[in-house]
């Protein structure tokens, strides 16, 4: 389960970005942006936050995940299209060299400071 | 208050796995993750290739996979150079991380070797995530899987470079359409490579160690 090492470094990154100035601050939401074809599993990042987080300012913080679809972009043909499903050949030319341009994301994006 | 952060939360291994890049191309070292699920036949696939590689190619290997114990052994009779992972004292036990890596050739002194084999922990989720400075991946299925594991390990198949599809000894015994497997692979990875095999029987071997050697000659600058 490698949810366990995200969460480790989504609070160390979180933590690292508060400045210094800020008496005793609490996140309350934690911005994400996980792709669709990164290998995160919503439920079991969530729980390893939890657990990661106490007795840090981001102890009760929410995490929200925007979840990015996947994009391609065919080199052969040039055409680019969204992804539904796990099949990366070009429905135009059918040969196609096909990069995936968004879906991997694992990103924080920003933090929410409680007033 | 927002803060903007914009950080890509795996930054600090992507760091590591350019450390360990440089670190390789500095030995000439070729460096080759494999991976697959658990049951695929990949420590007997190794033991195998080790065997038609060596000793006219250096090899070590970073054995990362821990419920077996006994690979380090077997892989160590053909003579190649072997260095076990146990990840479990890391907190973690589904992938092996660049900082792991290193600490790992280092310890084998990678100085005079020309392939560095990093058996990766058998699954084919996380191994995926986890860049650690290779040059290429593998991912080896067996006959015994389902066909349609690349469409549900759609990012493995993605990252992977080269593909083997072992245990084809097994075929006519089994009802499994190969064709489909390698279609499945396709359908998410178009142009890669794949090779069928046998690392019993050594049927198919050829055209993947052929693969293999020309790799590691090109980093290595050595000839055939
Ligand atoms: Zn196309």
């Amino acid at each position: 389960m490698h949810e366990m090492g995200i969460a480790q470094e989504l609070v160390k990154i979180a933590i690292d970005s508060i400045p210094d100035d800020i008496e005793n601050p609490k996140v309350e939401i934690l911005n994400l942006k996980i792709g669709k074809l990164a290998s995160v599993v919503e439920h079991s990042l969530t729980f390893c936050f939890e657990i990661i987080a106490k007795d840090t300012p981001l102890e009760d913080a929410r995490l929200d995940i925007d979840f990015v679809p996947v994009t391609v972009h065919c080199k052969s043909c040039n055409n680019g299209w969204e992804l539904t499903g796990p099949v990366f050949k070009c429905p135009f030319c059918e040969d196609g060299d096909v990069e995936m341009l968004t879906g991997r994301e694992i990103e924080i994006t920003s933090l929410e400071l409680a007033d | 208050m927002e803060i903007n952060i914009q950080k890509k939360v795996l930054e600090a291994n992507e760091t590591q796995a350019d450390i360990n890049r440089q670190f390789f191309k500095k030995h000439n070292t070729f460096v080759l993750n494999m991976m697959s699920s658990p049951g695929s036949g990949k420590t007997e696939t190794l033991c195998r290739t080790l065997g038609k590689l060596m000793p006219g190619i250096r090899v070590g290997v970073i054995v990362g996979d821990i419920c077996t114990t006994n690979d380090a052994d077997r892989l160590e009779v053909t003579g190649a150079r072997v260095t076990q992972i146990n990840t479990d004292k890391f907190g973690g036990d589904c992938h092996l991380a660049a900082n792991l890596i290193l600490d790992s050739a280092q310890r084998l002194g990678c100085g005079d070797l020309d392939l560095l084999i990093v058996e990766n922990i058998g699954n084919l989720v996380c191994p995926a995530e986890f860049d650690i400075g290779e040059d290429a991946r593998v991912v080896v299925l067996s006959v015994t899987e389902g066909e349609d594991k690349p469409l549900k390990y759609p990012l493995m198949f993605r990252v992977a470079d080269v593909a083997i599809l072992n245990k084809i000894d097994l075929l006519p015994y089994l009802d499994f359409d190969a064709g489909l497997a390698v279609d499945n692979m396709k359908k998410v990875h178009p142009r890669l490579p794949v090779f069928e095999i046998s690392a019993k029987t050594e049927e198919g071997f050829e055209p993947w160690l052929e693969w293999l050697k020309i790799n590691v000659f090109e980093k290595t600058g050595t000839g055939l």
